[in-house]
């Protein structure tokens, strides 16, 4: 699903994922240590890729290159709970949702 | 021990004296009674904003708004003059809604040539103009010039849609937005079209999510968790200070300073604002959007912060210094709850790059929102209680004392003009 260059991020390839409301939703539905493991592979190679990305043109990126852009949304989307939460829902939030209902494509 | 100057009264909310300094009641936020008193008095007279243009960008594009408050659905439309058309979604024969998908009672959007009812198939052009009536000769006496769809009062002001439900205006939509408002003209608005559009039901009356976003005093304390403990630390302990609040009319502004996160120390920062090169503020790398109109960071703060514009009564402009903007609509429901819309507006990204960034603050955006949006449940129901029926404001919150009385004396004139009718 990946540019070959991030093989092994293909592992976490179910991150790859077109809306906020999916990435939010596999957040809640994820284990610590589930995020932990996608967060520890693709930070490093966080730069690398968001070098990669921009090789391409956001009107025109080939398939891969756009699943790649969508696994570091999730990874953006994964840093809260890691960076700051340390469980996968904000704290205090049970009574509270706020829908993505629109969003920029890609 | 201020960091910024207070006005020569000592304080920003002694500035404007005819807020007082007392503890406050929140009645008004927690009683149905008044709650429908808001409803005729400010909802059906104040110009309402629906969205903006680009929303409707050619001929024929349209979207309806479910408005609870003012009991009606309206369509917003682009007519062939390219202007914009504001009508109530209720076709002339038998009262069917005109535009809906699906779910009645959800809002809709698309492109269309002329509007055709689902129930009969009667025709209104873009312009609302009855042009067609099946088995016509059926009727008796029909006059379709007397039928066209019932218009609503519609103003356009820098690319934002207004409405205004009351049979004349009591002001255009200028005179209403007044001098705080209008300084902000030539903000490049049309230039911000990578678009994030949130939306919650929020069990609280309006009012209270308008005060949560009004004030700041409570950034370095409810939000202390997304900062690295060195920051929040230090937060806390400097507390909030703003350096330049303005009431005008029934509109309110707080501004706010702003910091350099990449001059920072790194611990000061998360690792993902790192990667990013973005945050809550937004993308550190800020685009080149001109000349910035004279209303905005009236403190001239450098780095300036934001400038958050509260239109009376129920929507926010709030400008970031990092060169975007975002908007709140607070559309009521009932006296304890409402739908709130959180709308951002970022320049076409570039890169790939850019892209990334903006997606940060977005998802920022909304772990901050969950937070604000989370006490509000449990400030209405402790309110409710009448345990406490009185509550003190600091000097940071002066802004929640204004839209309160705002809100009482809307209704006070409201009684007034009708007591003798």
């Amino acid at each position: 699903m990946l540019p070959t260059e991030f093989a092994e991020l293909e592992k976490f390839s179910k991150w790859c994922l077109a809306s906020e409301p999916e990435r939010y939703a596999k957040r809640l539905n994820s284990s610590m240590p589930e995020m932990q493991a996608f967060y520890n592979a693709i930070t490093p190679r966080a730069e690398e890729a968001i070098a990669y990305c921009d090789k391409f043109s956001l009107d025109d990126m080939p398939e891969d290159v756009l699943n790649l852009m969508h696994l570091l949304y999730s990874m953006i989307m994964v840093s809260f709970p890691i960076e700051c939460w340390k469980q996968p829902r904000v704290p205090d939030s049970g009574a509270t949702a706020l829908d993505c209902l629109s969003e920029p494509v890609p | 021990m201020a960091r910024f100057p207070k006005p020569p009264e000592g304080s920003w909310t002694q500035h404007y004296p005819q807020l007082g300094t007392a503890p406050v009641s929140y009645e008004d936020s927690t009683s149905p009674a008044i709650y429908e008193l808001e409803r005729k008095a400010i909802f059906k007279r104040a110009w309402l904003n629906v969205g903006r243009v680009e929303q409707l960008p050619r001929k024929g594009s349209y979207f309806t708004k479910e408005l609870k408050v003012v009991n009606t659905s309206i369509i917003l439309v682009r007519a062939g003059s390219g202007e914009i058309n504001a009508f109530h979604n209720v076709c002339r024969h038998r009262g069917n809604k005109l535009v809906w998908n699906d779910m009645p009672l959800e809002e809709t959007s698309g492109f269309c040539k002329q509007f055709t009812c689902k129930y009969h198939a009667w025709r209104y052009d873009l312009d609302g103009n009855l042009t067609f009536v099946q088995q016509e000769g059926e009727f008796f006496d029909l006059d379709k010039s007397r039928y066209g769809l019932v218009p609503v009062h519609c103003e356009v002001w820098e690319g934002f849609i207004f409405v205004n439900f009351a049979p004349e205006p009591e002001q255009s939509l200028r005179e209403f937005l007044g001098p705080m408002i209008t300084g902000l003209e030539g903000y490049p608005f049309e230039k911000m079209t990578s678009r994030w559009y949130y939306r919650s039901e929020v069990k609280a009356n309006w009012k209270l999510y308008m005060d949560a976003f009004q004030e700041f005093y409570h950034a370095p304390i409810l939000h202390a968790n997304q900062s690295p403990s060195k920051y929040s630390k230090a937060a806390a302990e400097a507390g909030f200070e703003a350096p330049h609040y303005r009431i005008d009319g029934p509109h309110r502004l707080v501004s706010t300073s702003g910091i350099r996160a990449w001059e920072l120390d790194s611990e000061m920062r998360k690792p993902m604002e790192e990667i990013c090169q973005s945050g809550l503020f937004g993308p550190w790398d800020k685009p080149e959007l001109g000349r910035m109109p004279e209303g905005l960071n009236p403190a001239r703060c450098d780095p300036w912060g934001l400038d958050s514009f509260q239109l009376f009564p129920n929507f926010v402009i709030l400008i970031w210094g990092q060169g975007w903007y975002l908007t709140y609509h607070y559309w009521p429901t009932s006296y304890n709850s409402h739908i709130f819309e959180g709308t951002l507006y970022f320049p076409q990204p570039r890169t790939p790059r850019e892209r990334v960034a903006q997606e940060l603050a977005a998802v920022s955006f909304k772990e901050y929102g969950l937070q604000d949006a989370n006490t509000l449940e449990a400030t209405q129901t402790a309110v409710e209680s009448t345990a406490v029926d009185r509550f003190l404001l600091c000097d940071q919150e002066v802004l929640i004392r204004h839209l309160h009385q705002e809100t009482a004396a809307w209704i006070e004139d409201y009684q007034r003009k009708t007591a003798g009718v």
